[in-house]
């Protein structure tokens, strides 16, 4: 698994990258009440807001980690945003991409460099 | 949490900022501040204050545990003021501080609260607080961002007749929700006797309570001021109690919203009447027009005349068609496309009791009939919304 500064985790899947956030920022988020998912087919740039989440405190969006394809979208959170906080590495993905370059997740943190990270 | 998922702390002032310059050292504590940090709590400033906005259980299941057993709520940042009058006789108090509120203060019983206003020339709201009396005396609770300017006020009026005690030895604690009789009679039964309202003072293991059968959250439930050396013994008594959770600023939010209730700084304001803000029930016959006592407040004139006219707004309840929160700031139309704004939301946010998104807002006075459609700007979208009646979940209180 690869992590972003934006606290976000991509996993790769077959030819595909799944990405969620991490359980650390599921917990300073609180308990999701709303999810907004992109078109499944867009094309994204890195750092394009592609994901708005509201939890009981605020409203936050989460960015593409990459550039590429959003080619599935994890439908289910539409229905129960809560399940990002009880399994957000799991059950509770966002969406899956395709990238032109996969060689882009090897400078990414791994676990140990995000857990020492966020301290 | 800076780029990738961007907070918008800075539109949810019941949350504490951050990026106001407060640093948490500069910050005051509360009585129960380590009892917090035990709990496990997730502290911010919030009004000068270093206060919990969470423990963790997390906002929703706080919220839901207050309205089906009771939550235990630290207070203590408002402000707890005494108005003495020196004749010795309360009603020279009450005649006093209605030069201030267009409340009937001097009909106020001895043991009762009734909920009043500071109000300004222009008619708007310097803050809303609760008054008791108190037999010898009147106890005011005011916000804890208004206090400082609160009693300034209070003493720049009222010191020919009365002293004006701020209380900085006495903690506040709030116990709400339908179970908060039975385990506050655990501890001091003479509060099972108490109605809606009612004030009362008991002597207790932890110093003599001052209590009153109040609360911020639409259940019923009590506000208890205790002498700073018995509070967190008291808080601690109360939460080992099976049916008792801490609860934190966040959930203490949703539920004043779903029961209607104002937020001092949101939804009332220097620039908001009490008749825009839908207060009138605030303001009693003898301070209304034909009244044994009419007028006689800061902006008077204005109020009076909108309770006569109408106001050019009012404060609504508002529920968004999706599932989507309208927060704070969101403009309001009447069209999907074109217009100029009709209002804007001034508080908003997910009901976990009611299981969807709702908002308090002001519109204009044509557009707040119960049933209006309106639709609300959110990230550059215009989303539908239903004008309603507040509150959102009926109040639970023991009249």
């Amino acid at each position: 698994m690869k992590y972003t500064e934006e606290h976000e985790w991509l996993r790769v899947e077959d030819d595909l990258v799944v990405v969620g956030i991490t359980e650390h920022a599921a917990e300073q988020l609180g308990d999701l009440v709303f999810v907004e998912l992109p078109e499944e087919g867009r094309t994204v740039v890195k750092d394009e807001e592609v994901v708005v989440i509201e939890s009981v405190k605020a409203a936050s969006d989460i960015m593409a980690p990459v550039d590429g394809e959003i080619v599935e979208v994890n439908e289910v959170l539409v229905d129960n945003p809560a399940l990002v906080n009880e399994d957000p590495t799991g059950d509770g993905w966002f969406f899956k991409m395709k990238l032109e370059d996969m060689s882009v997740l090897d400078d990414m943190m791994d676990e140990e460099a995000y857990l020492k990270f966020i301290g | 949490m800076d780029r990738g998922i961007r907070q918008e702390a800075a539109r949810c002032p019941a949350f504490g900022r951050r990026g106001d310059g407060t640093a948490m050292d500069d910050l005051q504590k509360t009585q129960l501040h380590q009892m917090h940090l035990d709990l496990g709590a997730r502290m911010v400033p919030f009004a000068g204050y270093e206060m919990p906005v969470q423990y963790p259980a997390g906002v929703m299941k706080e919220h839901l545990h207050c309205r089906a057993a009771a939550g235990l709520f630290d207070v203590s940042h408002m402000g707890q003021v005494i108005l003495r009058p020196k004749s010795g006789d309360v009603s020279d108090a009450a005649l006093a501080l209605e030069g201030l509120v267009p409340v009937d203060v001097l009909g106020l019983a001895e043991g009762r609260q009734r909920y009043a206003l500071f109000t300004n020339d222009e008619g708007g709201i310097l803050d809303d607080l609760m008054v008791a009396n108190r037999g010898d005396h009147l106890f005011l609770v005011v916000n804890a961002a208004c206090k400082a300017a609160d009693i300034a006020h209070l003493r720049a009026n009222l010191s020919d007749s009365c002293e004006v005690e701020e209380i900085t030895d006495r903690a506040l604690l709030a116990l709400q929700g339908p179970l908060a009789e039975d385990a506050l009679a655990t501890l001091v039964p003479e509060v099972r006797g108490m109605r809606f309202m009612d004030v009362r003072t008991v002597d207790t293991l932890f110093g003599p309570l001052w209590i009153s059968r109040s609360g911020y959250t639409g259940e019923d439930g009590f506000e208890i001021s205790v002498p700073s050396g018995g509070a967190a013994e008291l808080a601690k008594a109360l939460l080992a109690i099976e049916a008792v959770a801490p609860i934190g600023l966040g959930a203490r939010d949703s539920l004043r919203l779903e029961a209607g209730l104002c937020l001092y700084g949101n939804d009332i304001d220097g620039t908001t009447t009490p008749v825009e803000a839908g207060l009138t029930w605030a303001i009693q016959k003898a301070r209304r027009a034909g009244g044994a006592r009419e007028g006689g407040f800061p902006g008077a004139d204005r109020i009076l005349g909108q309770m006569a006219d109408g106001a050019p707004r009012m404060r609504v309840g508002l529920l968004p068609k999706g599932r989507g929160p309208m927060r704070a700031g969101a403009d309001l139309y009447a069209d999907a496309e074109a217009g100029e704004p009709v209002g804007r939301v001034t508080s908003g946010a997910f009901g976990p009791s009611i299981d969807r998104p709702m908002s308090m807002a002001y519109v204009s006075a044509d557009k707040a009939a119960p049933g209006t459609q309106l639709f609300a700007e959110v990230r550059g979208k215009r989303l539908p919304a239903t004008v309603v009646d507040l509150p959102f979940r009926p109040a639970q209180f023991k009249r």
